[in-house]
């Protein structure tokens, strides 16, 4: 698409917008593939209305208050890069676009603090377990708080399980196969810290020598998403340096982990450590892909069949292109049968913090999931993204259901131990 | 806001847009060269909406457009300067499916694609399959009729639709057609098929649906040169095989599509023939073995038959997306759309490549050959001064090339914004007054999709009533 944008003025990332503004042809095909317009159905609140909306602003012609909401709804699923044949990068324009508008916007008071808030916990576990527990506290205030706070009340799980600090190392079973360093995640550890554990087991069993690396911190995804830039660089600046070491392959069970390590060179775009950390965005894999390509180790055989459903995390199949390896892990394991989901494209409406601040949107977009995983008879849904877990688990109880959660590594270390 | 506008909020409490952030996304549709921002845009939940909404502009004489997805090329849904969009995004439910009389009904901004889908547990489909098909409305459809790959052998979306209710730019209601092939009278839905939005806007519409076909066989063959392909394509219609689909894409789609989907063609083809046979399986099968012999002694120097439904589908997702594809060769292009004879595919094609070299354009290609229906891409970049025009006028060369070999300035995108300047040299003045007698019976102050199709924006003042009009054929008011 033509335009006017200096990308001069426009700052460090102006480049990366421009192109790929550049990329869209207006065609539309990503349309159908936007959670956002199947809820909404308004042309603002599509990939296309948005690259059109950006682009305004970039060049302008629009003041940011006027495209602001529009761009605040969407999800960063990046459904919408897998749709677009013409191969626009949507998610660096968005990142791009809101750390370059983050700044410029006024945002109320109270908004500010609760933002600042989000990033002054979920990223610290030990803050993030003290919120939760005042959180659960507060739940009897709940009809007395404004809506903002109530919707992450509303997220909390009733009881956290106890904290575990993880081992520095644990060691391969067998004749080692590989020795790799492990992204810990930061929600996950407090919310699910079985997903770790499940995960060290798998390696393990595998043959996997793991390193834990101390000093890694967050991710820095959270903070990246919502235009925080510099916040973002001071988390990513220490993870360089806690993952420095010689891996095979820097781990992650979490999907927006992965992907936000894989954006460390768009973040570090023109500071000095841009080549350092390209090298390690290279060397991060998806826990599924690595263990795909290392050859899993047989698993015994279910004592029963059991009808699995997987779910695409966004940020494995639409950031990473990850979709195969989960499911071969998955196929992998006699006794299961692996069903789709349908419209299994389409986000669950967790997507970070958006379910806290767009809280209606996620709603509908987490019961249609839940309807759509329920259309398919399983037994059990797997996905590999903490977000998601959570939102799926909370849909599927709300509409009545108790059909188990788990992770893709859950599964399989709950086959290895012969307990399904 | 305007005292005509809050009439409008009133009619329309939770679907009107207005603020600059609502309607800077609706000032184009694909076709970008082309943009204007609308006083408003409604977002109409029913039929009565869309009658509501046509009676406004009636009153304060305000001209509308009709949008679907927006995926027009030819500026179609384009809106018009101070004018309102009627965009029918929220009019996306299936009314209807009845399996045993084959038909569905449907509102005019459900999704083509979906048509299908929703039949499929019958063994049903809905034919016609333009390469947008995953995005582009029924309704917007039925405006241009719309055409794919696959409508060689079962026509345009005109065979395929059996009626539509529509609001007359009155708004008065008409329906159009009946659910059964056989109509009585004049028909009034062929004159509303193809309209471009001119004549109304469909609100419903009901669909013919055909069985699945049992069997497909699909071929995907490599050639040195266009030409050869072009030839090829001849060749295959002269041996008396009634192929479902025949496409050619050149090199530079190729790069583009492979680029997209990876679909495994052949990288270094200078032109791709895909030909699909579809049908009972006894029937294709004699037939693939006659279209082996053919395609054998055309020239091809590499012949890849599909051996399962997923090698179909890859060959075809690599056509399907080669349009938005491009843009990853370019940063702007203009797709173009004309129709010429089918024995004169080669020398068009030879006749492109000298008019690209000359205008120093990139042009890339991908058609539906079987029917002659070229889709020449024209590539620039409009951040080059003056390379905007020079693509415009290759465009325009391509048009009269068409027209010049016999064929026609559009196949299925329409006219538009974009070709209503070359309408004069396909039709008479002649032709083209009755075409206009037509519309201003029904649309006199011609608000209706204003500007498009006819040459020159601005409308005439309503000439007297038409011979039609005083035999009680068509009634105003
Ligand atoms: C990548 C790409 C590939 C394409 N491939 C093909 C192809 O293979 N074959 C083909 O034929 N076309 C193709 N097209 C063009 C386009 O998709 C079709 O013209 C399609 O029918 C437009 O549908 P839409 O819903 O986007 O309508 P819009 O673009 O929104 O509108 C198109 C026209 O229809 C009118 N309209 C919309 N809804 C109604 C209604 N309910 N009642 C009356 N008028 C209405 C509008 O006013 C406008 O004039 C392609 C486009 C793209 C971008
Ligand atoms: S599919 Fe890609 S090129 Fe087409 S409108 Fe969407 S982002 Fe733009
Ligand atoms: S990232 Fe997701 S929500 Fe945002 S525009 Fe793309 S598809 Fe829509």
């Amino acid at each position: 698409m033509q335009h006017r944008i200096d990308p001069e003025k426009v700052g460090p990332q102006g480049e990366v917008m421009a192109h790929a503004i550049e990329a869209c042809v207006h065609c539309g095909f990503c349309l159908p593939a936007c959670p956002t317009y199947q809820v909404l159905g308004e042309e603002m609140d599509s990939p296309r209305g948005r690259i059109f909306l950006m682009k305004e602003v970039l060049e302008g012609s629009l003041s940011l208050e006027e495209a602001q909401p529009y761009i605040d709804k969407c999800l960063g699923c990046l459904g919408c890069v897998t749709a677009c044949p013409s191969g626009v990068p949507y998610g660096e324009l968005i990142t791009s676009f809101r750390a370059y508008s983050e700044p410029k916007r006024r945002r109320p008071l109270f908004q500010k603090a609760f933002r600042m808030g989000l990033q002054e916990t979920l990223p610290y576990p030990a803050r993030f377990r003290a919120a939760a527990r005042l959180g659960r506290l507060a739940r009897p205030l709940k009809p007395l708080l404004p809506s903002f706070l109530r919707a992450p009340l509303e997220l909390l799980p009733a009881e956290l399980p106890p904290p575990e600090p993880l081992p520095e190392r644990v060691a391969a079973e067998g004749e080692r196969r590989a020795r790799v360093a492990f992204l810990a995640g930061c929600a996950q550890q407090v919310l699910q810290p079985g997903f770790n554990r499940a995960a060290l087991r798998v390696l393990a069993r595998n043959g996997v020598e793991v390193v834990i690396p101390k000093g890694q911190v967050c991710c820095g995804a959270l903070a990246l998403h919502t235009g925080e830039r510099e916040r973002a660089l001071r988390l990513a600046r220490q993870n360089l340096r806690a993952f420095s070491g010689d891996y095979d392959a820097i781990l992650t069970n979490a999907a927006g982990c992965g992907s936000g390590l894989k954006e460390y060179p768009l973040l570090f775009r023109g500071e000095a450590e841009e080549e350092e950390a390209r090298a390690l965005a290279q060397r991060v894999k998806d826990i599924a892909v690595f263990l795909v390509e290392l050859g899993l180790r047989e698993v015994p055989p279910l004592k029963e069949p059991l009808r699995v459903a997987y779910h695409d995390a966004c940020h494995l199949a639409h950031a990473q292109g990850v979709r195969a390896e989960p499911r071969a892990l998955l196929r992998s394991i006699p006794g299961v049968e692996l069903v789709e989901i349908p419209e299994g494209e389409l986000c669950c409406g967790s997507a970070g913090t958006y379910n806290l601040e767009q809280p209606q949107i996620a709603a509908t977009l987490g019961e249609r999931k839940a309807r759509n995983i329920l259309a398919t008879g399983a037994q059990v849904v797997v996905t590999g993204n903490i977000g998601c877990h959570t939102q799926i688990q909370n849909h599927l109880r709300k509409l009545g259901q108790n059909l188990p959660v788990l992770h893709t590594v859950e599964l399989l270390d709950k086959a290895y131990a012969g307990q399904l | 806001m305007t005292p005509a506008l809050r009439e409008l909020e009133i009619l329309f409490p939770k679907g009107l847009l207005h603020r600059p952030g609502e309607l800077a996304p609706y000032e184009s549709d694909a076709l970008t060269a082309f943009r204007a921002r609308p006083l408003a845009v409604v977002l109409p939940e029913s039929h009565e909406e869309v009658v509501a909404a046509v009676r406004w502009c009636q009153k304060h004489r305000i001209p509308y457009v009709a949008r679907g997805s927006g995926t027009s090329l030819s500026g179609g849904s384009l809106p018009v300067e101070g004018g309102i969009v009627i965009a029918l995004n929220r009019m996306n439910r299936l009314l209807r499916l009845d399996p045993k009389e084959r038909t569905a009904v449907v509102q005019p901004g459900f999704i083509n694609l979906q048509v299908s889908l929703a039949a499929a547990p019958y063994g049903l489909y809905y034919a016609p399959d333009p390469s947008s098909q995953p995005v582009s409305t029924i309704g917007g459809n039925l405006a241009f009729n719309s055409g794919g790959a696959h409508c060689l052998k079962y026509g345009m979306t005109s065979n395929h639709v059996l009626g539509a209710k529509v609001v007359l730019p009155d708004g008065e209601t008409a329906s159009l057609g009946s659910e059964s092939l056989e109509g009585v009278g004049p028909d009034w839905l062929g004159l509303f098929v193809g309209s471009e939005g001119l004549l109304g806007i469909a609100t419903e519409v009901t669909l013919r649906l055909l069985p699945k076909p049992e069997a497909y066989h699909t071929v995907l063959a490599a050639y040195d040169t266009l030409e050869k392909a072009g030839e090829a394509v001849a060749a295959v219609v002269a041996s008396g095989i009634l192929p479902g689909a025949m496409e050619i894409m050149d090199s530079l789609a190729i790069e583009a599509a492979e680029a997209a989907v990876g679909a495994g063609y052949p990288r270094e083809a200078r032109a791709l023939l895909i030909v699909e046979l579809e049908g009972e399986a006894p029937e294709v099968e004699a037939e693939a073995h006659h279209l082996e012999q053919v395609i054998r002694s055309s020239g091809a120097y590499e012949v890849r038959v599909a051996q399962s439904e997923a090698e179909r589908m890859k060959i075809w997702k690599g056509r399907k997306a080669a349009f938005s594809a491009v843009g990853r060769l370019s940063p702007d292009y203009i797709v173009q759309d004309g129709v010429v004879p089918r024995s004169k595919l080669g020398q068009a094609l030879a006749e492109i490549e000298r008019l690209s070299e000359r205008y120093g354009l990139r042009v890339a290609n991908v058609f539906h050959a079987g029917d002659g229906n070229l889709h020449p891409l024209i590539l620039y970049n409009g951040r080059v001064p003056g390379e905007l025009e020079r693509a415009e006028e290759l465009a325009g060369e391509i048009l009269r090339l068409c027209v010049a070999l016999g064929g026609s300035i559009t196949g299925e995108h329409g006219v538009g914004m974009e070709k209503r300047a070359y309408m004069p040299e396909m039709f008479s003045p002649t032709d083209l007054e009755a075409m206009r007698r037509i519309r201003q019976a029904l649309d006199p102050l011609e608000l209706s999709n204003r500007g498009k199709m006819f040459p020159g924006g601005e409308p005439r003042p309503p000439s007297g009533p038409h011979p039609l009009e005083r035999a009680g054929v068509i009634v105003r008011e």
